[in-house]
């Protein structure tokens, strides 16, 4: 009974804050725009019974998803959206590693000030903190005065509104994200180990590849997912430091919901992007269930 | 994403519940309004005023035809607001209730029933133009002191944009004023809703693009003033304030905004309420006050736009009466056009040439 509860209980969690949502987009996905409040058709209207589901269900369709098809402005946004992913989660998790390698391997006294100095950014709202880095980025922004004051460059860059700056924004947000689960791996890191592998005759460098790296691999992977999925969806970052050059799923799902007032479509941009991502991660996380079985 | 998405729908549909009666929830645009007036408008009627502001059309529409946006007064320009009375989005005005009609300018409700027939549902707040801004100092520097300043060749003649990306220029990110101008450069209808006919903006565009540093909507103001760029496409009043807070920082920089001589866009900002509003009568209230003619001067002596308010006039200090790019002369109003809404597979066509033109793909 006692189990029974409690795995009810995060099934429950589930299916109100994401199954019933994820359903309604999908709904919305398979309706048609109007000019109308809400403005998309058919509506579920309960108060006809059988009669009004059943309109309401004759009225879906897939043709929003054949016109994702057809105009390759989706893929594109979808392929330039996962590279931008697959680039920053490398960039955060090789200045995060390092870091988080650092904050296990520090004294123990230290631990809990440099873990604050880690979580102290959360405590300014991340909107200010990603206006901030307009204010140093642009062209009479803080960087570029330093740079030219120094006489590092004669000319001011120009960062802002381009792609570099998105990846600057990105990597600046998403870093503790990658450092604290790479952190609760390498602190729980028993030392022996490692003493053992130089006492068999193990370099340091190759004790690291073969005992710390594969022993983190939990942390690596926790980490790279929480900043991998946020980032393909991301929005926020681009709009305000990435320039039209930058295409991302996200401004394109603004783009239709905002200027084509199409929330069918822009439903539909959803679904995908939810498939996207979540097939490739279930597949990944069975594989390592296989693996941990076949070892165990 | 989704789960986002519905949050922020409860988020709203609970803030618009706990709208009470003793508050008027106001969303107007940025920059568009002399504070001043909302301290003036609690002191006389004893409401709360709850006063927020958006940048573009499109993010009003969105929240208006979402349902429960649990604002009393809204402000979308002729266009948008004609699609949103089809949509149903707006309720009558209750004209009992707003003495201060009568303040209104005929130039100008001749004009805005052309998307809200009889002026039934909105009256106008400000209206202007679209046109071009530029840093005069700084474009004679590089041009010449014969520089078309007052002429979209300054913004769509490949040769003189190649000069002028140096020094920075933004284009406004709204397809549905930005498509009317480039209609307009090459001797088309500024208001043609033929798909074919619009897709020769994209080769208007096409050569001046990479020139172009930004498409935004509101910064502009911000960076014309500080010398960040030195030529925006913008709307008329916006870019006067990035004039005046030139003038006030004092910085040498020297703002000049022109209604291209090929045609401009004459648009109108409208107040209506919305058909859910949780306080009609707070709403009414705050129209009839806007009417008032010394607020509606107050509020264009502040943002530099003209009004449709003919009693006001007579109060509008000599800056804002007296200047041709805010009250064109007959002549120039001859040479305004305005558009009409596209329909909703048009729009498709303009919001994917605009994306197009935008990122490049």
């Amino acid at each position: 009974m006692r189990r029974a509860v409690l795995i009810l209980l995060p099934y429950t969690w589930l299916a109100a804050l994401f199954l019933v949502p994820f359903l309604i987009v999908i709904k919305i996905s398979l309706s048609d725009t109007a000019l109308a409040i809400p403005p998309y058709t058919p509506t579920l209207d309960l108060t006809q019974g059988w009669e009004g589901i059943r309109t309401w269900w004759a009225g879906l369709d897939f043709e929003n998803f054949v016109f994702l098809t057809e105009d390759d402005l989706y893929w594109k946004a979808y392929l330039s959206s996962l590279k931008i992913a697959v680039i920053s989660t490398l960039i955060t998790l090789s200045i995060g590693y390092p870091i988080a390698y650092g904050m296990a391997r520090a004294p123990e006294e230290w631990r809990p000030t440099l873990m604050m100095l880690v979580i102290l950014p959360f405590w300014t709202s991340f909107l200010i903190r990603v206006y901030a880095w307009k204010a140093i980025l642009s062209k009479e922004g803080f960087l570029n005065q330093i740079l030219l004051a120094t006489g590092l460059i004669d000319d001011p860059l120009i960062i802002l509104n381009t792609n570099t700056a998105v990846y600057i924004g990105i990597v600046y947000t998403y870093l503790p994200f990658m450092i604290l689960p790479l952190y609760a791996a390498l602190e729980k890191l028993d030392g022996a180990l490692l003493e053992a592998a130089e006492d068999l005759g193990c370099s340091r460098l190759s004790a690291f590849w073969l005992v710390t790296v594969p022993l983190s691999k939990q942390g690596i992977i926790a980490g790279c997912f929480l900043v991998f999925i946020p980032v393909v969806g991301e929005f926020v970052i681009p709009a305000l430091l990435g320039g039209s050059e930058t295409l991302m799923i996200g401004k394109v799902l603004w783009e239709e919901f905002f200027s084509n007032r199409d929330w069918p479509v822009a439903s539909a941009v959803a679904v995908i992007l939810l498939a996207i991502l979540i097939i490739p991660i279930v597949l990944f996380l069975k594989n390592e269930e296989k693996q941990r079985e076949a070892e165990g | 994403m989704k789960t986002k998405l519905v949050m922020l729908s409860t988020a709203v549909a609970l803030t618009a519940t706990m709208a009470s009666a003793e508050e008027v929830r106001v969303y107007n645009w940025s920059d568009y309004i002399d504070e001043d007036l909302l301290a003036k408008f609690e002191a006389e009627t004893g409401y709360d005023l709850i006063y927020d502001v958006f940048d573009s059309n499109e993010l009003l529409e969105t929240k208006l035809l979402a349902g429960g946006s649990g604002y009393d007064v809204v402000v979308p320009s002729g266009t948008f607001l004609q699609r949103q009375i089809t949509a149903g989005a707006f309720q009558k005005l209750d004209m009992s209730k707003l003495p201060n009609i009568d303040n209104m300018w005929d130039v100008v409700t001749q004009r805005t029933a052309q998307y809200d027939p009889d002026n039934a549902y909105s009256i106008n707040y400000m209206w202007g133009t679209t046109g071009i801004g530029v840093n005069v100092g700084k474009v004679q520097e590089i041009l010449g002191e014969d520089a078309p300043i007052d002429s979209w060749s300054l913004v769509f003649d490949p040769a003189n944009m190649e000069k002028l990306a140096e020094c920075g220029v933004h284009f406004l990110d709204a397809p549905a004023e930005m498509i009317p101008a480039a209609l307009k450069y090459i001797g088309e209808d500024p208001d043609s809703h033929d798909p074919d006919v619009i897709a020769k903006v994209e080769e208007v565009y096409a050569p001046v693009r990479p020139y172009i540093r930004k498409f935004h909507s509101s910064e502009y103001i911000e960076a014309l003033a500080n010398g960040n760029i030195c030529v925006a496409v913008g709307w008329s009043g916006d870019i006067l304030q990035a004039r005046d807070r030139a003038a006030e920082a004092d910085n040498g920089i020297e703002i000049a905004y022109h209604a291209p001589k090929e045609g401009a866009q004459m648009w109108f900002d409208q107040m209506a309420i919305p058909v859910d509003a949780p306080n009609v009568e707070g709403a009414h209230a705050f129209l009839n006050f806007i009417m008032d003619p010394e607020n509606a001067a107050a509020a264009s002596n502040y943002v530099y736009y003209a009004n449709g308010n003919k009693a006001s006039q007579e109060y509008l200090v000599e800056d804002v009466i007296g200047d041709p790019a805010i009250y064109p002369d007959a002549e120039t109003l001859d040479n305004l056009f305005t558009t009409t809404p596209y329909d909703s597979k048009v729009q498709r066509v303009v919001t994917r040439l605009w994306t197009k033109i935008k990122s490049g793909t």
